[in-house]
């Protein structure tokens, strides 16, 4: 696994709002065909630092980079056009377009490069063809025909995901996909997430809920304040003391204030 | 008759001038308080140069790419405000289109331009090149709905944020919008001036964009049948019933207000909902959705 040259690589990414350090210095890999979580308790920096690899945020240093070449000047539809893709952590249906259609107009990306082209053409039956056998995948082509705005949020981010992947992305970044579903939705989506990295797609993933996270992810990378605390193989990183004492910190609501007291180690 | 001939030609005028307008905003969502000075240079651009020897026709693609120009650059400041910053920025475009033409000379100044060359055609056929025109328009308008490109702007009206994250290349679209729209208004400049003989700077005022504003929002913005409604009656009521020439501003600020409040989506919106209550098995799926 470690032969191979990274998908995605992240190196040295510091993000300052203000004075305030958001992201600090992270560094990691992305492997081709991986499933990697990344996890940290809230303020962690998480967020941001997906931000700045789809291009929301410029990083103040260090650089992205896909497939070796660095994407970190890029606006955001052009990394997306070099094969990022994302599911965002709200998700934002287009409510006017039935459910097919949202993930239509995101299959027919390479129609609609240039205006030009857009404007040249009507045909839509290979796209829709291409998002049915998305929703398909993710499990919801019953709602394919419904429009966005009266689905429930466990159809809604399966719609959302399948609008990224017809993107035909080389690297999936999944934003808190379980978030706000019950433990029976987000079992299911996990699995569902699982089949679609199984099927040969690389993805990352922040999530919150853990024990979904161990159980799918081959790798994970954890954030504290900022700081990459650990990554590895998920039962050996969440052994260490150091995520254990950012998580319960968490848990004492007291995670901003104090960084983990024996925090010397490092992954 | 004349009349008849004279007020289909004028309305012929505003549903083109409309429909620019709404592909701008209703189309690509991008508000603009400010259009009529793309009409106005558009029939500044075709008196001029019917002044200078030209024939008519040839100035009609020459208004039009003159406007759309000027429209680009309006368009960058697109990219950079949003909503009501964009609003009011469109607003200055035509503040500043009336204040440089009352100061320069050879633009007219505050006396306009008289006298503008005839372009050979009859009243009549006129009256059908200004109405197939409008028709060709609305052709266009109704196609671009339907390419990929009118899929797109829809989706950068309603949330351009997911546009992006869709690999949409936002400002290049809204560019398209702001260029084709204006370029539009700019032929419907040239025919403005051709048809009334007389050009000033009060004609392509703040005053005639709100004008041209609360056509495309009474008729429904976005929805071409409904706009295409909207400006051949609001243009033409003026003419019909003297009290509402005179009433003009009073009628047309009550009904974008009254649209605004209780019909957004305009007349198009009003016909939809009556559809929807007569065949409510038709469609099921778009039960509870905003139209």
């Amino acid at each position: 696994m470690t032969a191979s040259s990274p998908l995605l690589r992240v190196a040295n990414v510091t993000v300052r709002f203000g004075g305030l350090s958001a992201v600090a210095d992270v560094s990691f890999d992305v492997r081709p065909g991986e499933l990697l979580g990344l996890i940290g308790p809230n303020g962690a920096g998480k967020t941001t630092l997906m931000r700045s690899i789809t291009g929301v945020v410029r990083p103040t240093e260090g650089s992205v980079s896909l497939q070796g070449e660095d994407i970190t000047a890029l606006p955001i539809h052009k990394r997306i056009q070099k094969g990022l893709a994302l599911s965002q952590q709200l998700v934002k249906p287009f409510r006017q377009i039935s459910v097919l259609d949202n993930v239509a107009l995101a299959a027919g990306a390479q129609h609609t490069h240039s205006p030009l082209r857009a404007l040249t053409r009507l045909a839509r039956q290979n796209e829709n063809a291409a998002a049915r056998e998305l929703l398909e995948r993710v499990g919801i082509a019953g709602y394919a025909d419904q429009m966005p705005g009266i689905q429930p949020l466990g159809v809604l981010k399966r719609m959302e995901m399948a609008r990224a992947l017809a993107l035909n992305p080389k690297l999936l970044l999944l934003d808190e996909p379980l978030a706000g579903l019950n433990s029976k939705e987000a079992n299911a989506l996990a699995s569902t997430i699982a089949q679609i990295n199984q099927q040969g797609m690389t993805i990352v993933l922040i999530e919150h809920n853990l024990s979904e996270v161990m159980r799918i992810c081959q790798r994970l990378v954890v954030l504290d304040n900022g700081r990459k605390i650990a990554s590895g193989a998920p039962r050996e990183v969440m052994e260490q003391p150091e995520v254990r004492a950012a998580y319960l910190g968490d848990a004492a609501t007291a995670a901003e204030a104090e960084p983990a007291t024996e925090g010397e180690h490092h992954a | 008759m004349a009349y008849e001939i004279s007020l289909l030609t004028a309305m012929s005028i505003s549903v083109l001038f409309a429909l620019s307008l709404n592909l701008i905003t209703g189309l690509c969502g991008q508000i603009s308080l400010g259009h009529a000075a793309f009409l106005g240079i558009g029939a500044y651009t075709s008196a001029l140069l019917c002044k200078a020897g030209l024939p008519f026709f040839a100035t009609l693609p020459l208004a039009m790419l003159v406007a759309g120009l000027v429209g680009v650059v309006v368009g960058l400041t697109s990219l950079r405000v949003r909503d009501d910053f964009l609003a009011i920025t469109t607003m200055g475009v035509v503040f500043l289109f009336v204040g440089i033409v009352r100061q320069q000379d050879w633009l007219g100044g505050e006396m306009g331009i008289s006298n503008i060359p005839v372009s050979g055609l009859s009243k009549t056929g006129f009256m059908l090149l200004a109405l197939g025109l409008a028709a060709a328009t609305a052709i266009f308008c109704v196609y671009l709905k339907k390419s990929w490109m009118g899929r797109v702007f829809n989706g950068i009206a309603e949330d351009e944020d997911t546009m992006r994250v869709l690999s949409i290349d936002v400002p290049r679209y809204k560019l398209a919008a702001f260029a084709i729209g204006t370029a539009l208004a700019g032929l419907a400049g040239a025919l403005y001036g051709q048809h009334f003989k007389y050009i000033g700077p009060d004609s392509f005022g703040f005053i005639e964009s709100i004008t041209v504003l609360s056509m495309v929002v009474f008729g429904g913005i976005g929805s071409v049948p409904g706009v295409i409604v909207g400006a051949a009656l609001l243009s033409a009521l003026p003419a019909w019933f003297q009290v509402i020439g005179d009433y003009k501003l009073l009628v047309y600020g009550g009904l974008l207000f009254l649209m605004m409040r209780f019909s957004p989506m305009g007349l198009a919106g009003i016909v939809r909902s009556l559809l929807k209550r007569k065949a409510p098995e038709a469609s099921p799926a778009a039960q509870g959705v905003e139209p």
